[in-house]
Protein backbone atom coordinates (compact mmCIF):
# COMPACT_ATOMS: atom_id res chain seq x y z
CA UNK A 1 0.00 0.00 0.00
CA UNK A 2 2.81 2.33 0.80
CA UNK A 3 4.29 1.83 -2.45
CA UNK A 4 1.15 3.08 -4.57
CA UNK A 5 0.75 5.88 -2.20
CA UNK A 6 4.30 6.95 -2.56
CA UNK A 7 4.11 5.98 -6.77
CA UNK A 8 0.78 8.54 -6.28
CA UNK A 9 2.93 11.40 -4.86
CA UNK A 10 5.74 10.88 -7.04
CA UNK A 11 3.43 11.28 -9.93
CA UNK A 12 1.22 14.05 -8.95
CA UNK A 13 3.93 16.31 -7.95
CA UNK A 14 7.55 15.51 -8.29
CA UNK A 15 7.00 13.98 -11.86
CA UNK A 16 4.59 16.49 -12.74
CA UNK A 17 3.30 15.42 -16.17
CA UNK A 18 2.97 19.19 -16.67
CA UNK A 19 5.66 21.12 -15.52
CA UNK A 20 8.50 18.35 -14.87
CA UNK A 21 8.01 15.97 -18.10
CA UNK A 22 6.45 18.60 -20.42
CA UNK A 23 3.71 16.35 -21.73
CA UNK A 24 0.59 18.13 -22.61
CA UNK A 25 1.73 22.03 -23.15
CA UNK A 26 -0.37 23.00 -26.18
CA UNK A 27 -3.37 22.68 -23.97
CA UNK A 28 -2.04 23.93 -21.16
CA UNK A 29 -1.22 27.52 -22.56
CA UNK A 30 -4.35 27.01 -25.19
CA UNK A 31 -7.17 26.43 -22.66
CA UNK A 32 -5.65 28.09 -19.01
CA UNK A 33 -6.97 31.63 -20.33
CA UNK A 34 -10.03 31.21 -18.11
CA UNK A 35 -10.82 29.23 -15.11
CA UNK A 36 -14.00 27.86 -16.50
CA UNK A 37 -12.20 25.92 -19.53
CA UNK A 38 -8.99 25.28 -17.68
CA UNK A 39 -11.97 23.00 -15.15
CA UNK A 40 -13.45 21.71 -18.68
CA UNK A 41 -10.38 20.18 -19.94
CA UNK A 42 -9.09 19.21 -16.16
CA UNK A 43 -12.10 16.59 -16.16
CA UNK A 44 -11.76 15.83 -19.50
CA UNK A 45 -8.24 14.24 -18.89
CA UNK A 46 -8.97 12.82 -16.08
CA UNK A 47 -11.63 11.22 -17.57
CA UNK A 48 -9.87 9.71 -20.37
CA UNK A 49 -6.32 9.64 -19.02
CA UNK A 50 -7.44 6.62 -16.47
CA UNK A 51 -9.17 4.82 -19.09
CA UNK A 52 -6.33 4.83 -21.98
CA UNK A 53 -4.24 4.07 -19.28
CA UNK A 54 -6.31 0.72 -18.53
CA UNK A 55 -6.93 -0.04 -22.46
CA UNK A 56 -3.60 0.40 -23.41
CA UNK A 57 -1.89 -1.66 -21.09
CA UNK A 58 -4.42 -4.60 -21.67
CA UNK A 59 -3.55 -3.91 -25.66
CA UNK A 60 0.20 -4.05 -24.88
CA UNK A 61 -0.17 -7.03 -22.60
CA UNK A 62 -2.50 -9.26 -24.33
CA UNK A 63 -2.01 -8.29 -27.88
CA UNK A 64 1.70 -6.88 -28.44
CA UNK A 65 3.38 -8.27 -26.28
CA UNK A 66 1.71 -11.91 -26.97
CA UNK A 67 2.30 -11.82 -30.42
CA UNK A 68 5.79 -9.74 -30.21
CA UNK A 69 4.54 -6.94 -32.29
CA UNK A 70 6.04 -4.34 -29.86
CA UNK A 71 7.40 -2.37 -32.91
CA UNK A 72 3.19 -1.72 -33.52
CA UNK A 73 3.40 0.51 -29.96
CA UNK A 74 2.91 3.95 -31.35
CA UNK A 75 0.25 2.90 -34.38
CA UNK A 76 -2.04 1.17 -31.51
CA UNK A 77 -1.88 3.01 -28.58
CA UNK A 78 -2.89 6.27 -30.84
CA UNK A 79 -5.52 4.36 -32.70
CA UNK A 80 -6.75 3.01 -29.40
CA UNK A 81 -6.86 6.66 -27.95
CA UNK A 82 -8.18 8.23 -30.99
CA UNK A 83 -11.40 5.68 -30.65
CA UNK A 84 -11.77 5.74 -27.12
CA UNK A 85 -12.01 9.78 -27.55
CA UNK A 86 -14.68 8.61 -30.06
CA UNK A 87 -16.62 6.43 -28.33
CA UNK A 88 -16.49 8.07 -24.91
CA UNK A 89 -17.76 11.22 -26.86
CA UNK A 90 -20.71 9.40 -28.58
CA UNK A 91 -21.41 7.36 -25.31
CA UNK A 92 -21.56 10.94 -22.77
CA UNK A 93 -23.71 12.40 -26.03
CA UNK A 94 -26.34 9.81 -25.25
CA UNK A 95 -26.55 9.33 -21.26
CA UNK A 96 -24.70 11.92 -19.49
CA UNK A 97 -25.83 15.13 -21.56
CA UNK A 98 -25.22 17.07 -18.43
CA UNK A 99 -21.39 15.94 -18.66
CA UNK A 100 -21.21 15.99 -22.27
CA UNK A 101 -21.91 19.59 -22.67
CA UNK A 102 -19.43 20.71 -19.94
CA UNK A 103 -16.35 18.72 -21.55
CA UNK A 104 -17.70 18.26 -25.15
CA UNK A 105 -15.30 20.39 -26.91
CA UNK A 106 -12.77 19.45 -24.84
CA UNK A 107 -12.70 15.71 -25.79
CA UNK A 108 -12.13 15.35 -29.57
CA UNK A 109 -8.89 17.67 -28.68
CA UNK A 110 -7.78 15.02 -26.24
CA UNK A 111 -6.85 12.80 -29.25
CA UNK A 112 -3.62 15.28 -29.83
CA UNK A 113 -2.80 15.90 -25.98
CA UNK A 114 0.63 14.15 -25.56
CA UNK A 115 -0.19 13.82 -21.99
CA UNK A 116 -2.58 11.29 -22.44
CA UNK A 117 -0.13 9.06 -25.14
CA UNK A 118 2.69 10.15 -23.15
CA UNK A 119 1.31 8.60 -19.85
CA UNK A 120 0.17 5.92 -21.17
CA UNK A 121 3.73 5.49 -22.66
CA UNK A 122 5.64 5.80 -19.44
CA UNK A 123 3.19 3.27 -18.03
CA UNK A 124 4.51 0.73 -20.18
CA UNK A 125 8.04 1.42 -20.68
CA UNK A 126 8.32 1.07 -17.00
CA UNK A 127 6.53 -2.65 -16.96
CA UNK A 128 3.56 -1.23 -14.38
CA UNK A 129 1.29 -3.80 -13.09
CA UNK A 130 -1.98 -3.12 -13.45
CA UNK A 131 -2.95 -1.55 -9.99
CA UNK A 132 0.38 0.43 -10.33
CA UNK A 133 -1.05 1.44 -14.20
CA UNK A 134 -4.23 2.45 -12.62
CA UNK A 135 -2.86 4.40 -9.84
CA UNK A 136 -0.05 6.17 -11.80
CA UNK A 137 -2.68 7.38 -14.92
CA UNK A 138 -4.87 8.38 -12.10
CA UNK A 139 -2.49 10.56 -10.67
CA UNK A 140 -0.56 11.75 -13.98
CA UNK A 141 -4.10 12.96 -14.38
CA UNK A 142 -4.81 14.72 -11.13
CA UNK A 143 -1.46 16.65 -11.58
CA UNK A 144 -1.87 17.80 -14.89
CA UNK A 145 -5.65 18.87 -13.50
CA UNK A 146 -4.03 20.52 -10.69
CA UNK A 147 -0.72 22.62 -12.46
CA UNK A 148 -3.63 23.46 -15.46
CA UNK A 149 -6.06 24.83 -12.96
CA UNK A 150 -3.46 26.42 -10.86
CA UNK A 151 -2.27 28.27 -13.72
CA UNK A 152 -5.62 29.59 -14.99
CA UNK A 153 -5.81 31.63 -11.94
CA UNK A 154 -2.25 33.11 -11.97
CA UNK A 155 -3.42 34.24 -15.80
CA UNK A 156 -6.72 35.40 -14.87
CA UNK A 157 -4.64 38.21 -12.36
CA UNK A 158 -1.83 38.55 -14.78
CA UNK A 159 -5.33 39.80 -17.17
CA UNK A 160 -5.56 42.77 -14.87
CA UNK A 161 -2.14 43.72 -15.27
CA UNK A 162 -0.20 45.95 -17.47
CA UNK A 163 2.42 43.77 -19.44
CA UNK A 164 5.02 45.26 -21.85
CA UNK A 165 3.89 44.50 -25.27
CA UNK A 166 6.38 42.05 -26.72
CA UNK A 167 5.81 39.81 -23.42
CA UNK A 168 1.83 39.41 -24.07
CA UNK A 169 -0.11 36.42 -24.34
CA UNK A 170 1.99 33.50 -24.82
CA UNK A 171 5.25 34.40 -23.49
CA UNK A 172 4.57 36.01 -20.31
CA UNK A 173 2.56 32.76 -20.11
CA UNK A 174 5.38 30.74 -20.97
CA UNK A 175 7.49 32.64 -18.31
CA UNK A 176 4.91 32.57 -15.49
CA UNK A 177 4.85 28.56 -16.30
CA UNK A 178 8.46 28.62 -15.75
CA UNK A 179 7.65 29.95 -12.14
CA UNK A 180 4.78 28.01 -11.13
CA UNK A 181 7.42 25.20 -12.73
CA UNK A 182 9.66 26.42 -9.73
CA UNK A 183 7.60 25.62 -7.12
CA UNK A 184 7.02 22.11 -8.06
CA UNK A 185 10.78 21.44 -8.48
CA UNK A 186 11.04 22.15 -4.59
CA UNK A 187 9.52 18.63 -4.87
CA UNK A 188 12.26 16.87 -6.38
CA UNK A 189 14.00 14.78 -3.75
CA UNK A 190 11.37 14.14 -1.93
CA UNK A 191 10.33 10.66 -2.98
CA UNK B 1 -3.24 29.91 -55.56
CA UNK B 2 -0.81 32.84 -56.06
CA UNK B 3 1.85 32.21 -53.66
CA UNK B 4 4.67 30.37 -55.36
CA UNK B 5 6.38 27.25 -54.18
CA UNK B 6 9.30 29.68 -53.15
CA UNK B 7 6.85 31.53 -50.99
CA UNK B 8 5.75 28.52 -49.15
CA UNK B 9 9.14 27.37 -48.37
CA UNK B 10 10.33 30.62 -46.97
CA UNK B 11 7.35 31.16 -44.27
CA UNK B 12 8.22 28.15 -42.39
CA UNK B 13 11.45 29.82 -42.04
CA UNK B 14 10.58 33.31 -40.67
CA UNK B 15 6.88 34.77 -41.22
CA UNK B 16 5.35 31.27 -39.59
CA UNK B 17 8.02 29.33 -37.63
CA UNK B 18 6.90 27.11 -35.51
CA UNK B 19 6.60 26.78 -32.39
CA UNK B 20 7.83 31.00 -32.30
CA UNK B 21 4.69 32.22 -34.84
CA UNK B 22 2.20 29.55 -34.92
CA UNK B 23 2.53 28.13 -30.88
CA UNK B 24 2.13 24.44 -31.53
CA UNK B 25 3.98 21.31 -30.38
CA UNK B 26 5.48 22.82 -27.56
CA UNK B 27 6.22 19.54 -25.59
CA UNK B 28 9.31 18.41 -27.64
CA UNK B 29 10.53 21.97 -27.85
CA UNK B 30 10.55 22.26 -23.96
CA UNK B 31 11.27 18.89 -23.32
CA UNK B 32 14.40 17.83 -25.38
CA UNK B 33 16.31 20.80 -25.89
CA UNK B 34 18.68 20.69 -22.91
CA UNK B 35 21.33 20.31 -25.68
CA UNK B 36 22.13 21.58 -28.91
CA UNK B 37 22.60 18.41 -30.44
CA UNK B 38 19.08 16.82 -28.69
CA UNK B 39 17.24 19.79 -30.13
CA UNK B 40 18.91 19.65 -34.16
CA UNK B 41 18.05 15.71 -33.89
CA UNK B 42 14.38 15.97 -32.48
CA UNK B 43 14.35 18.64 -35.22
CA UNK B 44 15.22 16.33 -38.08
CA UNK B 45 13.07 13.55 -36.56
CA UNK B 46 10.01 15.75 -36.74
CA UNK B 47 11.11 17.56 -40.50
CA UNK B 48 11.40 13.66 -41.49
CA UNK B 49 7.89 13.19 -40.56
CA UNK B 50 6.19 16.14 -41.39
CA UNK B 51 7.67 16.29 -45.21
CA UNK B 52 6.56 12.57 -45.75
CA UNK B 53 3.14 13.11 -44.38
CA UNK B 54 2.99 16.16 -46.06
CA UNK B 55 3.51 14.35 -49.24
CA UNK B 56 0.94 11.36 -48.73
CA UNK B 57 -1.57 13.79 -47.33
CA UNK B 58 -1.38 15.69 -50.69
CA UNK B 59 -1.31 12.94 -52.66
CA UNK B 60 -4.21 10.90 -50.99
CA UNK B 61 -6.49 14.16 -50.85
CA UNK B 62 -9.15 13.43 -53.44
CA UNK B 63 -9.30 9.49 -52.19
CA UNK B 64 -9.54 10.35 -48.33
CA UNK B 65 -13.06 11.15 -47.31
CA UNK B 66 -13.35 14.75 -45.41
CA UNK B 67 -15.29 12.77 -42.58
CA UNK B 68 -12.69 10.79 -41.38
CA UNK B 69 -9.57 12.49 -42.44
CA UNK B 70 -8.43 13.03 -39.16
CA UNK B 71 -8.38 9.22 -38.54
CA UNK B 72 -6.42 9.03 -41.74
CA UNK B 73 -3.95 11.37 -40.86
CA UNK B 74 -2.91 9.85 -37.98
CA UNK B 75 -2.37 6.47 -39.06
CA UNK B 76 -0.18 8.10 -41.93
CA UNK B 77 1.76 10.01 -39.20
CA UNK B 78 1.80 7.15 -36.90
CA UNK B 79 3.50 5.05 -39.97
CA UNK B 80 6.06 7.35 -40.85
CA UNK B 81 6.67 7.83 -36.87
CA UNK B 82 7.59 3.96 -36.43
CA UNK B 83 9.76 4.19 -39.23
CA UNK B 84 11.70 7.28 -37.50
CA UNK B 85 11.47 4.85 -34.50
CA UNK B 86 12.93 1.60 -35.86
CA UNK B 87 15.61 4.18 -37.89
CA UNK B 88 16.86 5.89 -34.93
CA UNK B 89 17.35 2.42 -32.86
CA UNK B 90 19.53 0.93 -36.27
CA UNK B 91 22.01 3.59 -36.80
CA UNK B 92 21.06 6.66 -34.03
CA UNK B 93 21.26 4.53 -30.75
CA UNK B 94 22.19 6.80 -28.52
CA UNK B 95 20.06 9.75 -29.38
CA UNK B 96 17.05 7.84 -29.34
CA UNK B 97 17.98 6.79 -25.84
CA UNK B 98 18.10 9.90 -25.06
CA UNK B 99 15.24 11.76 -26.96
CA UNK B 100 13.30 8.43 -25.18
CA UNK B 101 9.64 9.26 -25.20
CA UNK B 102 9.52 11.92 -27.43
CA UNK B 103 9.98 10.25 -30.56
CA UNK B 104 6.93 8.37 -30.62
CA UNK B 105 5.16 11.33 -28.80
CA UNK B 106 5.63 12.88 -32.63
CA UNK B 107 2.34 11.73 -33.90
CA UNK B 108 0.68 13.68 -31.57
CA UNK B 109 2.75 16.67 -31.90
CA UNK B 110 0.45 19.12 -33.16
CA UNK B 111 2.56 21.03 -36.24
CA UNK B 112 2.34 17.42 -38.04
CA UNK B 113 -1.18 17.28 -37.98
CA UNK B 114 -1.70 20.94 -37.93
CA UNK B 115 -0.08 21.01 -41.88
CA UNK B 116 -1.56 17.85 -42.89
CA UNK B 117 -4.82 19.77 -41.84
CA UNK B 118 -4.52 23.21 -42.87
CA UNK B 119 -1.97 22.66 -45.90
CA UNK B 120 -1.63 19.33 -47.31
CA UNK B 121 -4.79 18.16 -47.53
CA UNK B 122 -5.73 21.36 -49.48
CA UNK B 123 -2.95 21.66 -51.59
CA UNK B 124 -1.15 19.99 -54.52
CA UNK B 125 2.25 17.99 -53.92
CA UNK B 126 5.02 20.44 -54.84
CA UNK B 127 3.76 23.21 -52.55
CA UNK B 128 2.87 20.72 -49.95
CA UNK B 129 6.63 19.12 -49.99
CA UNK B 130 8.10 22.88 -49.88
CA UNK B 131 5.46 23.83 -47.09
CA UNK B 132 6.76 20.69 -44.99
CA UNK B 133 10.03 21.30 -45.52
CA UNK B 134 9.87 24.79 -44.94
CA UNK B 135 8.11 24.23 -41.41
CA UNK B 136 10.48 21.56 -40.34
CA UNK B 137 13.66 23.27 -41.08
CA UNK B 138 11.92 26.18 -39.29
CA UNK B 139 11.46 23.38 -36.36
CA UNK B 140 14.93 22.33 -36.68
CA UNK B 141 16.19 26.10 -36.45
CA UNK B 142 14.15 26.73 -33.32
CA UNK B 143 14.63 23.62 -31.50
CA UNK B 144 18.73 24.19 -32.50
CA UNK B 145 18.85 28.04 -31.01
CA UNK B 146 16.92 27.21 -27.90
CA UNK B 147 18.62 24.10 -27.14
CA UNK B 148 21.95 25.84 -27.82
CA UNK B 149 21.39 28.92 -25.50
CA UNK B 150 20.06 26.34 -22.65
CA UNK B 151 23.52 24.32 -23.01
CA UNK B 152 25.52 27.34 -23.34
CA UNK B 153 24.44 29.31 -20.80
CA UNK B 154 23.16 25.92 -18.09
CA UNK B 155 26.49 23.65 -18.66
CA UNK B 156 28.86 26.57 -20.16
CA UNK B 157 29.55 24.18 -23.41
CA UNK B 158 28.60 24.05 -26.78
CA UNK B 159 27.91 20.16 -28.61
CA UNK B 160 29.82 18.63 -25.67
CA UNK B 161 33.28 21.00 -25.76
CA UNK B 162 33.90 23.77 -23.09
CA UNK B 163 33.78 27.60 -24.28
CA UNK B 164 34.56 29.42 -21.31
CA UNK B 165 37.24 29.13 -18.81
CA UNK B 166 36.70 27.20 -15.15
CA UNK B 167 35.84 30.74 -13.51
CA UNK B 168 32.74 30.00 -15.22
CA UNK B 169 29.61 29.17 -12.77
CA UNK B 170 27.19 27.79 -15.15
CA UNK B 171 23.54 28.73 -14.79
CA UNK B 172 22.15 25.13 -13.70
CA UNK B 173 18.76 26.45 -13.45
CA UNK B 174 18.56 26.91 -17.38
CA UNK B 175 18.81 22.90 -18.45
CA UNK B 176 15.99 21.98 -15.42
CA UNK B 177 12.57 22.12 -16.25
CA UNK B 178 11.64 25.89 -15.17
CA UNK B 179 14.41 27.18 -17.02
CA UNK B 180 13.13 25.80 -20.54
CA UNK B 181 9.65 27.58 -20.03
CA UNK B 182 11.69 30.74 -18.98
CA UNK B 183 14.07 30.68 -21.35
CA UNK B 184 11.51 30.21 -24.52
CA UNK B 185 9.02 32.80 -23.22
CA UNK B 186 11.88 35.05 -23.09
CA UNK B 187 13.02 33.75 -27.42
CA UNK B 188 9.76 34.60 -27.57
CA UNK B 189 9.60 37.91 -26.43
CA UNK B 190 12.59 38.86 -28.04
CA UNK B 191 11.02 37.43 -31.33
CA UNK B 192 7.96 39.95 -30.81
CA UNK B 193 10.37 42.76 -30.26
CA UNK B 194 12.31 42.02 -33.69
CA UNK B 195 9.19 41.19 -35.76
CA UNK B 196 7.31 43.93 -34.93
CA UNK B 197 9.93 46.84 -36.02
Amino acid sequence: MGDYILLAIGCIFVNNILLAQFLGNCPFLGTSKKMETAVGMAMAVIFVLVMAGIITWLTDTFILKKFELEYLKTISFILVIASLVQFVEMFLKKSIPVLYAGLGIFLPLITTNCAVMGACLINVDKEYNFIQTLVSSFSFAIGFGLALILFAGVRERILLCRVPKPLQDTSIGLITAGILSLTFFAFKGMV
Amino acid sequence: MAKSIQQEFIKGLWDEIPPFRLVLGLCPVLGVTTTMENGIGMGIATTFVLVCSNILVSLLRNIIPSKVRIACFIIIIATFVTVVELLMQAFAYGLYGTLGIFIPLIVVNCIVLGRAEAFAFKNPLIPSLADGLGMGIGFTLSLGALGGVREILGTGSLFGNALFGSSFQPFTFMVEAPGAFVCLGIMLCLMNLIGNK
